[in-house]
């Protein structure tokens, strides 16, 4: 408890675009909530706190922690640590701190094809082959930055997680209800749900969430949404030909893309039960093709260019096999 | 001793067909490698690609999945929803980097032991040609071979 009598709270992110962040803020007068019922402690992005305040901090004094962002780097691990550390409730808030998210589909190639392509692909101007060391010396001495891992991780790979909230974002009335709910359990008003929930979610998926009409149909093609004149504004959006992640994919989001003619990306990671998204997605898609024929289906199937981008978009990092092989054959190489 | 590769095969089989197959091959004495371990499902179309995937990353070299001939499933056409399924997961594990020789469909009879045998016989001879798969274990993986591969600080490791 802080000198003011508050719990505190804060929210850290690792691997991650920021946009977790921004849809905290997107809670309106709800951010008002947080200020009223906690002290928030650190979160740099909104306020500006150094690691070392919160090292200094005795051990799970800290109530609340919101973490966003996958572990890609040694900082990132250092911090998610640190912070288990110092919180009693850890929440890997958003896609990335849950699932991996699109960082995590970084784990399809090697650290070195990555460095490549940001520091010497014809998208980068760099003439004098400028590249990242993990440490230089200075005339003031040797300096250090954070080192890469081969592959990203979620937030639970690397410590214990209390709590998943999914969503990139998660949408700002499911973080408003958390909000809610957090506050009613500092007033004993409620209870915390069991360890290891997922919360601000639903636990079907996003087609029981889906108002469009679902027929038996089948189909012989698969489209992209932008390569149709007309989509049938009713109708399920795979049995129009458009690969949607829907079936796979959590509640929670009310069925915004679906809803607005766009198909499902899966954000909201994997319905309960769902061990393997990419599985279920492949499970869901040969239901509808509409052919017995192993040429066809070939056919068809290439209709799919990119399965794991269709399939693992959000959750490669948190799938069965986490990562492509490029990740982690030969990582001997890594060694300079 | 020799220290020749001896890879694991998931062999997913169906109730119907396939593992009569196998159960003829054993009857009849038709020799197959030991390095198949099959597993009985009622059907192809309970193979869910997740069975596949969780194989291989538990240790499996390939996975071989079999099942009645088109036509013939006991379940009327569940085995064509086999096939779909396997010809999008092989592209998904390409993808990944899995070798597309490391999965196989087969069909096969119940009195097709023989047949059977052979493909499980050309199925080893391939992983064995493609090598160990060593999908990591993770558990420790960033801890111990990363670790001593990226220079960390002591302040940061601390």
């Amino acid at each position: 408890m802080s000198i003011n009598g508050k719990p505190k709270f804060a929210m850290y992110w690792a691997a991650s675009c920021g946009g977790c962040e921004i849809a905290v803020l997107n809670t309106h007068e709800k951010i008002l909530d947080i200020d009223t019922n906690f002290e928030v402690v650190f979160w740099p992005i909104a306020m500006d706190a150094k690691y070392n305040d919160v090292k200094a901090m005795e051990d799970k004094s800290i109530l609340l922690t919101l973490f966003n962002g996958g572990i890609r780097n040694t900082e990132n691990e250092e911090v998610a640590n640190l912070l288990r550390r110092k919180s009693q409730i850890l929440v890997a808030f958003g896609s990335c701190a849950s699932e991996g998210c699109i960082p995590g589909l970084a784990n399809l190639s090697s650290l070195s094809d990555i460095f490549n392509a940001s520091y010497q692909s014809a998208s980068t101007v760099n003439p004098d082959n400028v590249a990242p060391k993990t440490s230089v010396s200075v005339p003031e001495g040797e300096i250090h930055i954070p080192a890469m891992f081969p592959a990203l991780r979620p937030l639970d790979q690397v410590v214990s997680v209390d709590y998943y909230m999914p969503g990139c974002p998660p949408e700002s009335h499911q973080i408003s209800r958390v909000i809610d709910l957090v506050i009613k359990v500092i007033s004993k008003e409620a209870d915390l749900p069991p360890i290891g929930s997922v919360i601000g979610a639903g636990e079907s998926t996003v087609c029981d969430e889906c108002p469009r009409h679902r027929d038996v149909k089948t189909i012989k093609q698969f489209v992209r949404v932008q390569d149709i004149d007309k989509i049938n504004a009713d109708l399920c959006l795979l049995e129009q030909g458009i690969p949607c992640n829907g079936p796979a994919s959590r509640s929670g989001c009310g069925a915004l893309c679906p809803k607005s003619g766009a198909q499902c990306i899966g954000c909201y990671g994997p319905a309960e039960g769902v061990l393997d998204f990419g599985a279920r997605m492949i499970t869901a898609l040969a239901s509808v093709i509409e052919s017995n024929e192993p040429s066809e289906i070939e056919r068809i199937l290439e209709g799919i260019p990119d399965p794991v981008g269709q399939f693992y978009r959000f959750n490669l990092a948190n799938s069965l096999l986490r990562t492509g092989t490029a990740a982690w054959r030969n990582n001997a190489s890594l060694k300079e | 001793m020799s220290d020749a590769f001896e890879p694991i095969i998931i062999g997913f089989t169906c109730n119907w067909c396939s593992y009569r197959a196998a159960d003829l091959a054993g009857t009849a004495r038709v020799k197959y490698p030991a390095n198949i371990r099959l597993i009985r499902l009622m059907c192809s179309g309970r193979i869910d690609p997740t069975f596949v995937l969780k194989a291989f990353a538990s240790g499996a070299d390939g996975v071989l999945i079999t099942g009645c001939h088109p036509g013939e499933c006991h379940y009327i056409e569940q085995n064509y929803k086999a096939l779909r399924r396997y010809l999008l997961l092989k592209r998904s594990l390409t993808q990944l980097g899995i070798e597309a020789g490391r999965v196989k469909l087969v069909w096969a009879s119940a009195a097709e032991g023989v047949r059977l045998a052979d493909e499980i016989t050309k199925m080893v001879e391939q992983v064995k040609t493609l090598g160990p798969l060593n999908w990591p274990k993770w558990e420790g993986f960033f801890d111990d071979e990363i670790h001593s591969l990226v220079e960390i600080p002591e302040e940061v490791s601390a």
